[in-house]
């Protein structure tokens, strides 16, 4: 099996990694010679950096051939000569979409923060410009050093996000942020390294063919696993998040939960299944065990926060745990569903700290016992607050729903406890997510500070609506997302299936386990 | 016909959108003028399509792929046939009727154009999920009514009982929709497929599959299918013990409330079960397990009304006791009865809900009816379509209810089901209670003394706009349980929608003196069943007229039964109890003790502590005495030497 690569005549990828990094850069620049530009203009300055960037992103789409199986878009040169380490950027149909999906929430927060940040503008706008590069850049590396380096340079910005415009407890949230993700990689440095040293290249391309027994696997897989699990993040390594998220502003809040929890999953899909798949495989069925965990425990615990961003920030950790899910139930239903549920969860995840954020501008307070009645005076964002909370429910006709049914009937497939225990995400979303709804924005005015609250200015009213279009979109044609992921997912069963591990001990143990694998409905109907 | 179909479904949607996001810029008058128009379309187009129907057609079409994945298709498509196109005339009719009510109902409310937007939609989501030809889109339907049923309840979301109706209306819904979604997940992981007639064309080959939960517990794969379906048909449908929703959607707005909980979304488990006949005919297991479920709600639930006060619950609980008697029904195998009792009751039970909300504008908001009596001079049109409503309700003869009813308690009576002759007579029983609660409140309200002060604003009759859809509604519930009876009961016209084996069918089994609608209903003056109505009437009209004590004398000596009846049999108490309370304890634990305390004090915080003590012990080695160095040194190097140089022997 070797995967072809179609080489780009125009560097697509580079542009659309390296433009918003300079440009964050240049923004950086510019506001630290206060004398050269007000602030009013840096701000529109980034805005229309970042909707260049989003235009840049947008070619990848329109470029890609979807019927092919192919790396595309390829950037290939030599870097580092002595390590053989190479300038190599690709995309697929499972990385495609994430390149827009990052332009977008970029161009999401630079005009969610236009009016609240006040505290150093140009630094503000210009990290998330430079972490929007950076980001991409983890998504489309095929050099597994590069993705090493993009992995890890993404913890910067968002730790000066979180600990210079942060709140009270930003230094505890920003510390225990970049530590845990940082340990958690340190050991991902391990199994690359050990990969460079197996096959000689750091191409992830290479190391996707490389044969590899079932023991080496194991122990590489776990050191990708932690750092992954980690970024998603899985129980239990997931208490970094709500206190990153409550600390967070608005802006790191939104790009945390629509992207950066998605870089440790994407790493599940381009290092764990396809360089490991029979590691996998004997993991799996601990991996879906902490999945469910995931599910259940974390939307138990999202009931009963007090705090606004906390329930959201536990709501994604039990959407995250529906991706994790899909992924290793290894088949198309499941990856696919899952692929869709991250794309989604960063259009839902995103409109909902945005939503909380508007709240917080107005109010300055988190705790949804001091809100209730918030649709007497804003009666147009709770439109969409209520229809954010029913896509965060999973509600037929957004985007939340079509992740999770695909997981769902991928998880019934395989197994009807599992799909049962998945299943129940159906009340604990609803749960968790009109409750809040109820407390929030429904009943009577009880705090004085409501009744001053004004509806969504034009600015805010924009990004809703952005927002909600794209929910509406996937939910209603999923097949736009789906139509240029399959070969390239079809791709990803077909490496799990085929496995990797050639070693003659292990060959009786392997059939095992591909028997296992091929546990689907059929094997479990006794004529 | 496609284009027709399209329209049929996206005309209420569109008067959904322009009254919910451009209300503002028109006017009242033009936004209700506009939905009102966009459904009267829809039910223009329906009649043509029922036309198309008659004339002996299906129609089935996939309009476009929402999802291919692998083998599986997910579409979006419509099937037309009696059972969808039956379905689609009753949802448009009971809408528009609701719709135009709605101008002299809500004229004073400040939500006017949000209501007007909702119940649009709501069309709009009824439409698409009896219209669907696949599982996807009767889903998608299934949750979007759903939806907009929240939406509704909550529609005064100053009210805080009302938004606590509308959250444990949309939970304990979901609670059935996770039934649902598994007995859709299980039918597409067996045959690959969510287009209605596919699986059904694929059910043969899974008659007499065993699915194996546990490696020691096998059942039938298509009993297993059936129940987890049927579990949806018992949230949306409100049976026991998933019923707790609907007596507090009640706490919506009256015309909703025929809209909605009612005439037609509580409904659609009742269509779904019929859709799915050819499925749930081959489970007997799941029959039975259906109609056990139904007869409990018939009965159980008409017990409550007997009791009940308030004049929307004893029409609420009415409903669920009447859904009971469909769903009976359905676990007799008598599909066409269930639809047809579905029809005859989306008129009579629409009208009386809508005949109630006359009553409660007329005494100015009060729903007490121990507060109302002898409205019937006030409010004579009110008190004429009440009394045509409660007599289609009881099954009184020639009336449209009858028909439906009688036929249910019949079929059920020669089921060949093992629980039927039991379940035979709590039917016959529910025909007593049904009589009671139907008349006594019929009597509180309209006959006797007036229970209020009549001096201060006397009640008067509605305006024209609340009235005509009341006598709208008053004309089938009178005329059209005789009209469809023969075509529907004899000549089979569910045969091509609805599948029924030969020793399922009570047709087969009943024997009939003739099919001659006029016959059967003067028959239905000879039976125990109309002596059990008499009956019931009659004690209705001793306790609300000539003996009012005697409902206190009871509970003075039955204060148990009282209680029990007061608190609903405990459910609500328990589901608080265990449901709400306990999974949010659950979560608290959880969070308190695990995640904030196991995970983040012990092991986050305790690494960190760890590497601070051990550096600080490694601190103590770093003294800054050269000394100290010079020995560790020696020491280091002696042992070394120790170590590597060869022990001579």
């Amino acid at each position: 099996m070797s995967l072809s690569l179609i080489y780009s005549t125009f560097p697509w990828l580079s542009l659309a990694i390296w433009t918003p990094v300079v440009s964050g850069l240049f923004v950086i620049y510019l506001g630290k010679k206060s004398s050269l530009l007000s602030i009013k203009n840096i701000k529109v300055l980034s805005l229309s950096f970042s909707l260049i960037c989003f235009f840049i992103s947008i070619v990848p789409v329109l470029t890609f051939d979807s019927n092919i199986d192919a790396f595309q878009l390829v950037e290939k040169f030599m870097w580092l000569d002595r390590f053989n380490v190479q300038y190599f950027f690709g995309i697929d149909g499972i990385s495609l979409w994430f390149l827009p999906l990052t332009a977008f929430i970029t161009f999401i927060v630079i005009l969610a923060g236009w009016d609240v940040v006040k505290k150093e503008v140009s630094l503000y706008m210009g990290s998330f410009l430079i972490l929007s590069g950076l980001m991409k850049g983890v998504f489309s590396a095929l050099d597994g050093l590069m993705f090493y380096l993009f992995f890890e340079a993404t913890l910067i910005p968002m730790y000066i996000i979180i600990g210079v415009w942060g709140g009270p407890r930003r230094v505890y949230a920003a510390f225990k942020f970049f530590l845990y993700t940082f340990l958690g990689s340190v050991l991902a440095l391990l199994a690359i390294i050990y990969l460079y040293i197996d096959s000689g290249s750091f191409s992830i391309i290479d190391w996707h063919v490389l044969p590899i027994n079932l023991n080496i696997q194991i122990y590489v897989f776990l050191a990708f696993f932690l750092a992954f699990a980690v970024k998603i993040p899985m129980w239990p390594v997931h208490t970094w998040l709500p206190d990153a998220h409550v600390e967070a502003p608005t802006g790191g809040s939104i790009v945390l939960a629509a992207i950066m929890l998605k870089l440790g999953a994407y790493g599940f899909l381009r290092f764990s299944l396809p360089i490991t798949p029979d590691a996998s495989q004997f993991f799996s069925p601990v991996i879906i065990g902490i999945s469910l965990v995931a599910v259940i425990y974390i939307g138990l615990v999202a009931l009963v926060q007090t705090d606004m961003k906390k329930l959201v920030a536990y709501s994604s950790v039990a959407h995250m745990g529906f991706v994790s899910l899909g992924f290793f139930l290894f088949s198309i239903l499941g990856i696919n569903g899952a692929i869709v549920q991250m794309i989604s969860h960063g259009f839902v995840s995103g409109a909902m700290f945005f939503s909380i954020g508007v709240l917080y501008d107005r109010m300055h307070s988190r705790e949804i016992a001091d809100y209730g009645g918030v649709a007497n005076k804003m009666p147009i964002f709770s439109v969409f607050f209520v229809f954010f909370a029913m896509a965060n429910a999973g509600l037929p006709g957004t985007s939340g729903f079509v992740g999770e049914f695909f997981v769902i009937l991928a998880a019934l497939e395989t197994n009807f406890w599992l799909g049962l225990l998945s299943a129940l995400t159906l009340i604990l979303g609803a749960a968790y997510s009109l409750w809040l709804v109820k407390r929030v924005i429904f009943g009577e005015i009880k705090n004085e500070n409501v009744r001053g609250l004004s509806d969504l200015n034009s600015r805010e009213f924009i990004l809703m609506i952005f927002l909600s279009f794209f929910v509406l979109l996937i939910g209603i044609k999923p097949d736009l997302l789906t139509n240029k992921m399959s070969v390239s997912v079809n791709r990803l069963i077909d490496q799990l299936e085929y496995g990797k591990d050639k070693s003659t001990d292990k060959l009786s143990s392997k059939k095992e386990n591909k028997k296992v694998f091929k546990v689907n409905y059929l094997s479990k109907v006794v004529k | 016909m496609e284009s027709i179909l399209v329209l049929i479904v996206s005309s209420p949607l569109l008067g959904a959108i322009l009254a919910g996001f451009f209300g503002s810029k028109f006017s009242k008058k033009f936004v209700h003028s506009f939905t009102i128009f966009c459904v009267f379309v829809s039910t223009s187009l329906s009649l043509y399509v029922f036309k198309y129907i008659l004339q002996g057609n299906s129609y089935e079409y996939s309009l476009f792929t929402w999802a291919e994945l692998g083998e599986l298709r997910f579409e979006i498509g419509f099937l037309v046939d009696s059972l969808t196109v039956s379905m689609m005339l009753v949802v448009n009719f009971v809408s528009l009727m609701v719709h135009i009510y709605t101008i002299g109902y809500m004229h004073e409310d400040a939500g006017y154009k949000r209501f007007f937007s909702y119940i649009s939609l709501f069309t709009f989501a009824m439409l698409m999920l009896v219209m669907s030809n696949n599982f996807l889109q009767l889903f998608f339907g299934w949750e979007a009514v759903g939806l907009v049923s929240y939406l509704l309840i909550g529609f005064w979301f100053n009210k805080e009982t009302a938004i606590y109706a509308n959250l444990k209306a949309f939970l304990v819904n979901r609670v059935g929709d996770l039934g649902f979604l598994l007995g859709i997940g299980l039918i597409v992981s067996a045959t690959g497929s969510l287009n209605y007639l596919e699986i059904f064309d694929a059910l043969s080959i899974l008659v007499d599959q065993q699915y194996v939960l546990f490696d020691w517990w096998n059942v039938s794969l298509l009993t297993l299918i059936s129940i987890f379906l049927f579990v949806g048909a018992m949230g949306k449908s409100a049976q026991f013990p998933l019923h707790v929703w609907l007596p507090d959607s009640m706490e919506g707005p009256t015309p909703i409330s025929a809209l909605i909980h009612a005439a037609t979304m509580v409904t659609a488990g009742i269509f779904m079960v019929s859709r799915m006949s050819p499925i749930f005919e081959l489970s007997e297991q799941a029959l039975i397990f259906i109609m056990i479920i139904g007869s409990i709600t018939a009965f159980f639930m008409g017990i409550l009304g007997m009791v009940q006060n308030d004049i929307k619950k004893v029409i609420a609980y009415s409903t669920l006791s009447q859904l009971g008697y469909m769903t009976v029904a359905l676990g007799a195998s008598a599909y066409s009865l269930a639809m047809f009792h579905l029809i005859t009751h989306a008129f009579f039970k629409a009208l009386l809900f809508l005949a109630a909300g006359s009553v409660i504008l007329g005494m100015h908001h009060e729903q007490d009816i121990r507060k109302m009596g002898g409205l019937w001079k006030h409010m004579p049109i009110t008190w004429i379509v009440s009394l045509i409503g409660t007599l289609s309700l009881v099954g009184f003869p020639f009336f449209s209810g009858f028909y439906s009813k009688d036929l249910i308690i019949l079929a059920v009576g020669v089921s060949s089901l093992e629980v039927a002759g039991f379940i035979h007579l709590i039917l016959e029983a529910g025909v007593f209670i049904t009589a009671f609660y139907s008349f006594r409140v019929f009597f509180l309200v309209f006959h006797g003394k007036p229970r209020f002060d009549s001096s201060q604003h006397a009640p008067k009759e509605s305006k024209f706009v609340v009235i005509f859809p009341l006598i709208f509604l008053a004309i089938p519930s009178l005329f059209l349980g005789g009209l469809i009876f023969e075509p529907l009961v004899f000549s089979g016209w569910f045969d091509d929608a609805i599948f029924v084996l030969p020793n399922h069918d009570f047709l087969l089994n009943l024997n009939f003196i003739s099919s001659d609608v006029f016959d059967f209903a003067l028959h239905g003056f000879l039976t125990i069943t109309f002596l059990l109505l008499c009956a019931g009437t009659l004690t209705a009209f001793l306790f609300a007229i000539s003996y009012p004590r005697a409902a206190e004398i009871l509970s003075f000596y039955f204060p148990k039964i009282k209680t029990i009846l007061n608190e609903k049999y405990y459910f609500d108490k328990f589901n608080d109890w265990f449901f709400a309370n306990g999974s949010r304890f659950v979560g608290e634990r959880l969070f308190r003790i695990f995640d904030k305390m196991f995970i983040d004090s012990f092991l986050v915080h305790g690494t960190a502590k760890l590497v601070n003590n051990v550096a600080a012990l490694l601190r103590l080695l770093q003294t800054g005495y050269l000394f100290h160095y010079a020995i560790a040194m020696f020491l280091a190097i002696a042992s070394l030497l120790w170590w590597f140089i060869p022990q001579p022997i």
